[in-house]
């Protein structure tokens, strides 16, 4: 990408004091009914409009990632990790301060694209255009994409709508799609590990072999473990707070004596 | 917070680097970096939106099919849907409130069942606009792509709705004495502008929505008094002849009106030419542009606050 600096570490994000802030409608106190919702709006001013509630989800996070190193998200429930996530995609704007990036980062799912009421088969290809596949890629990787989901294995499934799959074949083939694309720079948001014992670890065989081709990879996740696993850097979040940044292990401990863990 | 500034943290554990005393601006700038999810300019624009085209096909006829993928007739009701609709108003306006006034039988039902689906084209690519947006934010959030591909393509699933209204309009027409001509071949460019038209109308409508999602509530309203304003069953000249002639003129160049009488020219033999305003192809062609492309530009204006919360 670009010429190399004496350590030779190239920057693939970098954040820049990133705020995000999220409006709700309809949460501005009180009671939820029409009395209260036309008093609210009789009632405005004071800066705050009209019964929408602020979230300030993210508070001046800055960090820089570089190519090749893989980085761990944790913090509780809540602590905005998957909301700092979608801003590095460019999918939530900031409130305030930047994000740089090289190429698009893009997040690791496609269950917003695919709809239940139409067949497996045609999800795979609506599922692959919207994240940027050509026909032909689709084509080519269509097979692969059914077989690593193992969905016809208990027969013809592929061509039945999605909506009477059961859960874990649903998640099986939502995994199978999402991970049939490279990506340069690539967050995977906890919650991965779907499916039965078997597929969970086709599936974390697949992740290995999506980490090792992009750049920089991104994880949120619950489980230390699968931290450990992967990560050389983790950023610890906590309402919204970048509260530590640092070698792995590091952090884990303290966040663990934090937690109790 | 103290503990964060960005070029502490990462120098945490690394030796320090010749980039340290730069700022995250300059140090993307150094390496290339751009911002994540900034606009792209307006030709970039279009460049992105005409790559996704295959998407916003696809997502357009899924969203069709999925429509009635729970019926038991299926895509049926496709064609069904329209054909009740038109059994609905005739029953209404041809039998009940007698709005046929100045026209024979004959041109009177196709009449009335072109401007019902003709305006119901416009009518649904606006309702569906208003949400194409707000109704669609977990796509917005999840996946990166142009997102005047959404209203597009919301327009473009009411455009293939409108086409299989069409084959009952077609029947319709012929059952009424108006057998097919060359003169049917003007439907395609009356609908090429409407389309534009409509499409332009779901971007302003997609922009407004993500704003303000109220509007879904208040637009089925406003679509309503358009349609009453726009002579779907009666002919304008006719009902307000003893009314100022501005008033009839302003109803006759609203562009629904003026697609509805395009089509309805095109398509009944009784319906000549002297029922249409002057200019009217000009006319049909300038809201067309118009609209199209304000409402891409204005919709392209916002495309990086799409998503927020």
């Amino acid at each position: 990408m670009a010429d190399d600096n004496t350590s030779g570490r190239v920057p693939t994000v970098i954040a820049d004091d990133v705020h995000i802030v999220y409006r709700v409608n309809g949460a501005g106190g009180g009671k939820g009914s029409a009395t209260a919702a036309l008093s609210r709006i009789l009632r405005r001013g004071k800066g705050e409009s009209r019964g929408v509630r602020k979230v300030h989800a993210v508070r001046g996070v800055s960090f820089t990632a570089y190519r090749g190193e893989a980085i761990g998200l944790i913090g509780t429930n809540g602590s905005g990790k998957s909301t700092l996530l979608r801003a590095i995609a460019g999918l939530l704007p900031t409130e305030h301060g930047k994000v740089y990036t090289d190429g698009q980062p893009s997040l690791l799912g496609v269950n917003a694209a695919l709809m239940s009421d139409l067949t497996g088969e045609r999800n795979v290809v609506l599922g692959g255009l919207a994240m940027g596949m050509s026909r032909e890629e689709i084509r080519e990787r269509y097979q692969g994409i059914v077989d690593f989901s193992g969905i016809n294995e208990k027969g013809d499934f592929i061509t039945l709508p999605m909506r009477t799959y059961s859960s874990g074949m649903a998640a099986r083939l939502r995994f199978s799609i999402a991970a049939a694309k490279n990506h340069d720079v690539l967050m995977i948001d906890e919650a991965l590990a779907t499916g039965d014992r078997k597929f969970q670890i086709r599936s974390e065989k697949r992740i290995r072999e999506l980490r090792k081709e992009a750049g920089t990879v991104f994880l949120v996740s619950h489980s230390n473990k699968s931290i450990r696993d992967t990560c050389d850097r983790v950023l610890w979040l906590e309402k919204g707070e970048l509260l530590m940044d640092g070698p792995t292990d590091e952090v884990l401990k303290a966040y663990e004596r934090e937690t109790g863990k | 917070m103290s503990d964060t500034t960005h070029d502490g943290a990462v120098a945490l554990s690394t030796p320090p680097s010749a980039d340290d005393g730069l700022s995250a601006a300059e140090m993307a700038t150094k390496y290339g970096l751009t911002v994540s999810g900034a606009r792209p300019g307006l030709f970039e624009y279009v460049r992105q939106l005409w790559g996704r085209r295959h998407f916003i096909m696809a997502f357009s006829r899924a969203k069709l099919t999925a429509q009635y993928s729970q019926a038991k007739l299926g895509q049926l009701w496709q064609v069904a849907t329209p054909l009740l609709n038109a059994l609905v108003y005739y029953l209404i306006f041809g039998l009940i409130l007698g709005t046929r006034k100045g026209m024979t039988q004959e041109v009177f039902i196709p009449f009335l069942v072109t401007g019902v689906f003709v305006f119901t084209f416009t009518q649904s690519s606006v309702m569906a606009g208003v949400r194409a947006i707000s109704g669609n934010l977990g796509l917005v959030r999840a996946l990166h792509f142009p997102r005047a591909s959404l209203p597009i393509s919301f327009s473009l699933q009411q455009l293939q709705q409108l086409l299989f209204s069409m084959i009952v309009l077609a029947v319709v027409a012929v059952a009424f004495g108006s057998y097919p001509g060359p003169s049917w071949l003007l439907i395609i460019p009356a609908l090429v502008m409407q389309f534009l038209f409509n499409t332009g109308l779901a971007m302003i409508m997609a922009r407004l929505g993500s704003k303000t999602p109220d509007l879904a509530q208040l637009m089925p309203f406003v679509m309503r008094t358009w349609m009453y304003a726009s002579g779907v069953m009666f002919s304008i000249p006719v009902m307000l002849k003893d009314k100022p002639d501005w008033i009839a003129n302003v109803l006759q160049y609203n562009p629904a009106a003026i697609y509805m009488d395009l089509i309805r020219f095109a398509l009944i033999d009784g319906y000549g030419s002297e029922n249409l305003p002057s200019h009217v192809w000009a006319v049909a062609l300038a809201w067309a542009v118009l609209v199209g492309v304000v409402g891409f530009v204005y919709f392209w204006k916002a495309e990086e606050r799409y998503g927020r919360g």
